[in-house]
């Protein structure tokens, strides 16, 4: 059920797939690099209690 | 209770552990609630909109082009708020909450310049125009860069929180430029405001509705963003607290 976008088929299409891919990315590397802190942190408070 | 009290109650959100607390709760609602006006914004207009009678199916970009236009001046407007709360009341959350809107405003000007020249090339014959708005937009991407660049340069995070904030202050001009360009130079390729609160000037309400969606879908992202991504500045720094902790001790 695609809808027939014309002569302008490639520019719709373009611009979606550029944004979607930009949205995605934003949020994949958000969620990466703060899972990554998350696990820096608790392994720092870790050390530190073991530590003394 | 008095406005007063209640203004003085949002400053509990100052203190890292009651932020963290509070967004680990809410984040999950922000999360869904994006994603739902997304899909369905973006779906709805995509699929189910007609074509419009001059610009054929390149009106299915305003989905896309106007919410992320509308979000990048407006990031850094929440941006110029943070950083003032920072530079009067030092609180540590704000210059964080700054610094994590950063990286999404970045893509968000990215998303209106990319699809404004995909827009433009058919409309106007071009992907660019030295034209107020564009331009004005170009040198707000350069300043989110810019900003970026600071904060990663500067060891002392202080005083990088300082230079951004000053930094986003200045900036602030060409957000306002970037929104008002059309209005201030009559001139120029880019047409006015696509939304306003005079309805006789909205886009037609087949448009306009999804656009209302999408725009919602946008602004949902960015809080959800924004929150997690402050969390994660704000262990980053608590990382860094630790370690030099351990460095003295060692």
């Amino acid at each position: 059920m695609m809808p027939d976008l014309g002569k302008y088929a490639d520019a719709v299409l373009s611009a979606y797939a550029a944004s979607i891919l930009l949205l995605v990315l934003l949020v994949l590397v958000s969620l990466w690099r703060g899972r990554r802190m998350r696990a820096e942190l608790t392994a720092v408070e870790n050390r530190l209690k073991r530590d003394g | 209770m008095s406005i007063s009290a209640k203004a003085n109650r949002l400053w509990a959100y100052a203190n890292p552990k009651k932020f963290l607390e509070t967004t680990e709760k809410a984040l999950p609602f922000f999360w869904v609630a994006a994603a739902l006006c997304l899909v369905v914004g973006l779906v709805w207009g995509f699929f189910f909109t007609p074509d419009d009678y001059r610009q054929g199916s390149t009106v299915k970009i305003i989905y896309l082009h106007v919410p992320s236009a509308l979000m990048a001046i407006n990031i850094w407007f929440m941006m110029l708020v943070t950083s003032l709360v920072w530079l009067v009341r030092r609180h540590h959350v704000s210059a964080l909450a700054a610094r994590a809107a950063a990286p999404v405003g970045v893509v968000m000007t990215l998303i209106a310049l990319a699809t404004g020249a995909i827009w433009g090339q058919p409309m106007w014959g071009t992907w660019w125009a030295w034209d107020p708005r564009l331009t004005s937009f170009l040198i707000l991407f350069l300043f989110y860069l810019g900003y970026i660049a600071l904060w990663e340069a500067i060891e002392n995070p202080d005083t990088a929180a300082d230079l951004t904030s000053v930094l986003c202050l200045v900036g602030s001009v060409f957000a306002i430029l970037s929104r008002y360009a059309v209005n201030f130079w009559n001139q120029g390729l880019h047409q006015g405001a696509s939304l306003s609160l005079d309805k006789e000037e909205n886009v037609a309400d087949v448009f306009w509705v999804p656009l209302l969606v999408c725009i919602a879908g946008f602004v949902l992202l960015f809080v959800a963003l924004v929150l997690y991504r402050t969390g994660t500045e704000i262990r980053a720094r608590r990382i860094k607290a630790l370690q030099a902790r351990e460095r003295v001790g060692a």
